[in-house]
């Protein structure tokens, strides 16, 4: 085994520095909580989809006329294939649970910010990826909302100026979406996308472990007073990733694989939010589905989309407020200007605005999912559905935008009152 | 600084009690429950041998085989061959129904679906609810019709064990149809509406458990998964404690 090292070593001298540098020995602030869990979290779900994924691809049948019956049979006569394709299926929902969760924490403790610019800006290209790639896995099954979804969806490029209409038609390979269509979105789902989200995400951790992790104080540990009991030249308030974070981050794993595993055996459906029942029906162009509505995790994004009007003749405001509405997020590190980092030491007002966000983050997935559609008319028999459920998803994506807005205009022209900084990281448990 | 772990505790908790109601809300249909338990074999057995006296003849379960049936409702593959095959299709082949699609077509306006997957499609509260809804109407092509799914092209085949019902109207709004304000039994068939009931839901719990025969498995599987998790999770739980000990002290 040493020899073997050795042998390794002498050929790639710099593998090991490099192995310590960002795992044993990658410093991180020793004051992490509960929402410090959702990176290495989202990792376990990549891993899972993969393996998942692969399995499912011997089995699946790539064409319109199989797809769901091979669905089907993976479900039934494989052995094991219903908790493979369950795994697959509640990883997918579970990994934009982590993601979101993951994401909040960036944008509470202030992690996008200065040195952190580009962890954050690869992040949020992540995002983008798995987006892509959980949209084009939805149309595999080739169930009937999967091919309503994959429809609405393609036919928003269908309000580009000018160009729209043939790109829609480039993009499926046919004037609906088809065979063509489904065997393209197989190849991106199961190659093109996965290696992508693969690069970034190693990017994303080569840059974070460039500049090391922020912490829900937001204070920098590098800047802070020198040693600790492994390293004398290391922070003081920083600990080896290994063993601490990765016993930590185990117990958090098992945590969360007991949830995963509750859904995966117990409520694989979710009650129709992680399968849905028009789904189980397989894809016809002549039915559609009586609500035609994205993965509940496109929701808010959705609502957005819907909820901005057409006028000058287009309906691509609603587009571009859809992807807008991402790359403000991605955009944060230069909207947010505040010096202050963590939101424990930020003025009330962000506070107030980050609230703001959440409640129209929320609300917006329960417009896009259809579910204000449903509970207007029972809370209010009387009401107009469609004049309510605008008004609110409009006052929503009003909250949503403005949060973006008033964070500009009160770190840029000095409104927020931050209260003191500590020297060092506090710790609490 | 208790009250601070606290506070972040309680946000993320907050942030998933929030979507809970939102989760509710997508069962909103408001069909009474059927009430069926898919762990019933007895029941399975009864929805089955009425699957295949009353429904197979239009309707197939392509996904589901003759073979899977006998393993999972505990029946020999004499007692399925000889008393729900009766098609002349082999053990392992599927359950198709004999019925011509062309002629189906024809005789009902559309071909009768296949229904393997109908209680994940539609919901068991729904084909519970359906089958007890059927009433006689004169104005509908087969003189039939059904308040859980109006202008159903589907005749009531359990007649003869519910009886005949009809409907009674509501008052006529100026300009709309009556409603249907109740059914009524104008003629008792062979079952009393107790005994029906009973049979519609024993027939909703065996398609629920053919739109997942892993029903059966799953739940049995996953106690000792969670099990095994929470016992896994709690040591782990016990392991970072320890190493961290050397953290909080230095603190």
């Amino acid at each position: 085994m040493a020899s073997l090292f050795d042998w390794v070593n002498e050929r790639a001298p710099n593998l090991a520095p490099t192995f310590r540098k960002h795992m044993t020995e990658y410093y991180a602030p020793k004051n992490f909580n509960l929402w410090y869990y959702f990176g290495s979290l989202a990792m376990l779900v990549l891993v899972n989809q993969i393996v998942t994924g692969i399995f499912l691809t011997m089995n699946y049948k790539t064409s319109a006329l199989e797809a769901f019956n091979s669905v089907e049979y993976i479900m039934r006569d494989v052995e094991w294939g219903w908790l493979i394709r369950y795994m697959h299926s509640t990883g997918a929902s579970l990994f934009f649970v982590v993601v979101f969760l993951h994401m909040f924490r960036g944008i509470m403790y202030g992690s996008f910010k200065r040195p952190r610019e580009l962890v954050w800006i690869l992040g949020m290209l992540i995002f983008l990826v798995l987006m892509a790639e959980a949209f084009m896995g939805y149309v595999l099954p080739w169930g009937n909302m999967s091919f309503w979804g994959a429809k609405v969806i393609i036919s928003l490029f269908g309000t580009i100026p000018y160009i729209g209409s043939s790109l829609v038609e480039w993009i499926m390979g046919d004037f609906l979406p088809a065979d063509a269509t489904l065997n393209r979105f197989f190849a991106l789902h199961v190659i093109a996308l996965p290696l992508v989200l693969l690069l970034l995400v190693v990017l994303h951790l080569a840059a974070l472990h460039e500049v090391g992790s922020n912490n829900p104080d937001g204070v920098d540990v590098k800047h802070g007073p020198k040693g600790n009991r492994w390293d004398a030249d290391k922070p003081k308030d920083a600990v080896p990733f290994h063993p601490y974070y990765t016993v930590k981050d185990l117990f958090g794993v098992g945590f969360f694989l007991t949830i995963a595993a509750f859904i995966i055996f117990f409520a694989p459906t979710f009650g129709g939010w992680f399968l849905e029942h028009d789904n189980f029906t397989p894809a016809n162009n002549l039915v559609t589905p009586s609500h035609i509505k994205p993965s509940w995790y496109f929701t808010p994004f959705y609502a957005i989309l819907r909820m901005i009007p057409s006028f000058f003749g287009t309906a691509i405001w609603g587009v571009i407020g859809m992807f807008g509405s991402i790359l403000l997020l991605a955009l944060l590190p230069w909207i947010d200007k505040g010096a202050v980092r963590s939101v424990r030491y930020r003025g009330l007002g962000f506070r107030i605005a980050l609230g703001v966000l959440v409640v129209s983050f929320l609300s917006l997935g329960a417009v896009g999912a259809g579910v204000t559609a449903e509970l207007i008319p029972a809370w209010f028999p009387h009401a107009d559905v469609t004049t309510w459920e605008n008004a609110f998803g409009r006052l929503m994506a009003l909250g949503y935008f403005g949060f973006f807005l008033f964070v500009w205009v009160y770190t840029r022209f000095g409104f927020e009152k931050t209260k003191p900084v500590p020297e060092r990281v506090t710790m609490h448990d | 600084m208790i009250k601070r772990y606290v506070f972040s505790v309680a946000l993320a908790l907050g942030l998933f009690v929030a979507t809970l109601p939102v989760l509710a809300a997508e069962g909103g249909e408001d069909l009474p429950s059927a009430g069926t338990n898919v762990n019933d074999r007895a029941a399975l057995q009864r929805g089955a041998r009425l699957f295949f006296n009353y429904c197979v003849g239009c309707h197939s379960l392509k996904y589901v085989r003759y073979s899977r049936l006998a393993t999972d409702l505990g029946l020999s593959e004499d007692e399925v061959m000889s008393n729900l095959n009766f098609t002349g299709a082999k053990f392992g082949e599927p359950v198709l129904s004999h019925m011509p699609a062309d002629g189906a077509k024809a005789w009902f306006g559309k071909e009768p679906p296949d229904l393997s997957l109908e209680a994940r499609a539609k919901g068991v509260d729904f084909i519970f609810n359906y089958l007890n809804a059927f009433y006689l109407d004169p104005s509908r092509p087969v003189g039939w019709n059904n308040t859980v799914f109006p202008n159903a092209s589907m005749p009531n085949p359990l007649w003869e064990l519910q009886g005949l019902q009809v409907a009674v109207h509501g008052e006529a709004k100026p300009g709309q149809e009556a409603t249907v304000e109740k059914l009524e039994l104008q003629r008792p068939g062979r079952m009393t509406p107790d005994e029906f009931r009973g049979a519609t839901r024993d027939l909703a719990t065996f398609l629920e458990y053919t739109a997942e025969p892993a029903a059966l498995e799953r739940q049995s599987v996953g106690v000792w998964v969670i099990l095994f998790l929470a016992g896994l999770t709690f040591l782990l739980y016990l392991v970072k404690h320890e190493y961290w000990k050397d953290v909080h002290e230095e603190h």
